[in-house]
């Protein structure tokens, strides 16, 4: 039997689910003190997570969000075949420095903040087609080195105009696995696994960039807006469903703004996504007090919230299945000096609740 | 009086430039650019001299005083050596700026470490 | 009408749409913030400026102490990490006086210690201040050529 159903341009609909074993996610101080602060496993008060550097202290946490993960599946680094990662970071610095060292086959990733959904699409096309029994997926952004790499040294006295975005100091990290979680870790006191249910990845859509044209890397959520309309309309094509078939189509960092666009551009589609919408950039903060402006972004945002607040919302029985659907803008220091337009991606994965017992 | 001056017309330089940031797309960087080679130019012409003369330290203080300090110096350099002080004008002129911001800064490096913005 | 003015128009037509919906800061409110940041920074330039003078430093001299003094506080503020939440208050009130450039210079040079003394601090020091050097250092050169023209062909004494 083929594992998978090729369906429209870009999407495929998994015949066997993949099963998600296991989710881990770290977060900094300013996110431990937002609304998902008892979410996380882990917040870290100190900003470069006992390393000297920026970029070692980006890599430190993304390792420690994998290690946790592995180690909530019950599963040893040895025990997985490949992982998919990756960052913001010139050449995924962050990835092949810290998570590359736990010594498994390792596919580096750049998506932008779409990242999540990118190492989540490619792990479960890997499972689903049985080159992989266990894979791990993770990335992870850290505020001060995307900073350091987009914009300013974080002692620039800059304003940060009000379309302007918090990059989320985050990991988050998934492994999938082509059998449902065993027993003996189903009993385990993580919440992702209590009970005899678990979450599954059913199908995926795979982005295309779109450009609009827009040159604001200030107003990254207008920019990713368009990619994630395309991808979420392909996506309710391909599949024939209505957005009212999932409980949440969950963005990944539009922010407020992006939010907005989102919703008009569905809408002068005749599509209204009003009631199901939500976007982990406008979850991981509280807009009113944290002085975050737009919202959170960057991939650990998408990973971290997903990890976090979303997976344990299908387990809980919260959710039946959503859409999830990180957006990345794909800009470079050097593109943006040269005056480029910045492009936007968007991966979608259907996530939903399924009956561990029955299939194992 | 000298200092009421430097206050409002250093605050109102600031102010003005405040509409550049907000109202255009232009990055600090380029602001800082646009300042300076004004300033230069405003005095070449010998308009600025007349508003330092007035404003004192709130038309000095701005970078386009540093403008004016490198135009200045340039002058000053072409009056005393010639084709010469085409390229000594500059620099000389700005030395103190340039060289105080850097020697400090890299003495700042070696005592501070960089911190989360809050 | 082709593809490419069709796709300019679309894109365009976003650009407005995007404006529109975007918040800004109030701009009213951030000049006075501007004014007031900006203002300070060069009242106290004045009182630098005058306490020179009055121990008989003549004007350029005085000048220069300013500038020393406007830039060590700068860079020491830097250091703390309290120019950020002066420049972010204050907007271009923090930006536009020399603290501001001296600002740029610390903060690259305290983030990028870490990629070393040559190519980390030795190059990136200069990430944003070394535009400001370079165009005013150029242009006040290519006034300067002018002004020499001038001189020798007798147009100014």
């Amino acid at each position: 039997m083929k594992s998978s159903k090729q369906l429209g341009n870009a999407s495929l609909a998994f015949q066997t689910p993949v099963y998600i074993h296991s989710a881990a996610s770290i977060v900094g101080k300013k996110e431990g003190e937002g609304p998902l602060s008892s979410a996380f496993d882990m917040i870290c008060d100190d900003p470069m997570f006992g390393a000297d550097t920026w970029e070692e202290a980006e890599s430190t946490m993304q390792k420690e969000a994998a290690s946790l993960a592995i180690g909530k599946a019950g599963l040893r680094p040895e025990d997985i075949r490949l992982l998919f990662a990756g960052d913001l970071l010139a050449q995924s610095m962050a990835s092949s420095f810290g998570i590359a060292g736990l010594g498994i086959p390792f596919y580096g990733l750049f998506g932008a903040c779409s990242t999540m959904g990118e190492s989540l699409s490619l792990g479960a096309m890997t499972v689903a087609a049985g080159y992989g029994d266990h894979v791990l997926c993770a990335t992870s952004s850290h505020f001060a080195s995307a900073e350091k790499e987009f914009r300013f040294p974080l002692g620039y006295g800059n304003q940060r105009p009000l379309s302007a975005s918090w990059t989320v100091t985050g990991s988050g990290a998934c492994v999938l696995g082509a059998a449902p979680p065993s027993p003996a870790v189903l009993g385990h006191s993580d919440p992702l696994r209590r009970a005899d249910t678990c979450a599954v990845i059913t199908g995926i859509t795979t982005g295309r960039l779109v450009d609009y044209g827009l040159k604001d890397s200030q107003n990254m959520g207008a920019c990713m807006a368009p990619a994630a309309s395309d991808t979420i309309e392909r996506h309710l094509t391909d599949f024939e469903r209505s957005p009212l078939f999932y409980d949440a189509i969950v963005t990944g960092d539009l922010g407020a703004i992006g939010q907005q666009i989102l919703l008009d551009l569905l809408k002068e589609k005749g599509i209204d996504l009003t009631s199901v919408h939500r976007d982990c950039g406008l979850m991981i903060f509280d807009g009113n007090t944290q002085d975050t402006h737009a919202g959170g972004s960057g991939c650990g945002c998408a990973a971290s919230v997903l990890c976090a607040e979303l997976l344990p919302r299908i387990i809980s029985g919260e959710w039946k299945r959503f859409l999830f659907v990180p957006t990345g803008a794909l800009l470079s220091k050097v593109s943006f000096n040269e005056g480029d337009s910045v492009p936007g991606i968007a991966h979608a994965v259907v996530i939903e609740r399924a009956d561990a017992e029955k299939e194992g | 009086m000298d200092y009421f001056h430097a206050f409002w017309t250093g605050g109102l330089i600031c102010a003005l430039v405040q509409i550049l940031l907000d109202r255009t797309k232009l990055m600090p960087g380029r602001v800082m650019v646009i300042l300076v080679c004004t300033g230069s130019l405003l005095s070449a012409l010998g308009i600025y001299r007349h508003f330092t003369d007035f404003a004192g330290a709130g038309a000095s203080v701005p970078l386009l005083g540093f403008g004016q300090v490198l135009w200045e110096g340039m002058k000053k350099a072409i009056d005393q050596d010639g084709f010469m002080g085409l390229f000594t004008g500059g620099f000389q002129a700005c030395a103190v700026g340039v060289s105080a911001a850097l020697i400090f800064s890299y003495l700042a490096s070696l005592i501070f470490r960089p911190r989360m913005k809050e | 009408m082709t593809d490419l003015q069709k796709k300019k128009q679309q894109q365009k037509k976003y650009e407005q749409y995007v404006r529109e919906i975007t918040p800004v800061h109030s701009l009213p409110i951030n000049m006075i913030r501007a004014f007031f940041t900006g203002g300070i920074i060069c009242f106290l330039g004045q009182c630098i400026l005058n306490f020179a003078k009055s121990r008989g430093a003549d004007q350029e001299m005085a000048g220069s102490w300013c500038t020393l003094i406007l830039i060590l506080a700068s860079v020491i503020l830097t250091g703390l990490n309290l120019y950020p939440k002066i420049g972010k208050f204050g907007g271009a009130g923090a930006l536009v006086p020399i603290t501001g450039f001296a600002n740029s210079v610390a903060a690259s040079a305290i983030e990028f210690r870490a990629e070393g003394q040559v190519f980390g601090i030795g190059c990136k020091i200069f990430t944003i201040a070394g535009p400001v050097i370079l165009y005013g250092i150029f242009s006040s050169w290519i006034l300067g050529v002018i002004y020499y023209i001038l001189k020798v062909i007798g147009v100014i004494a």
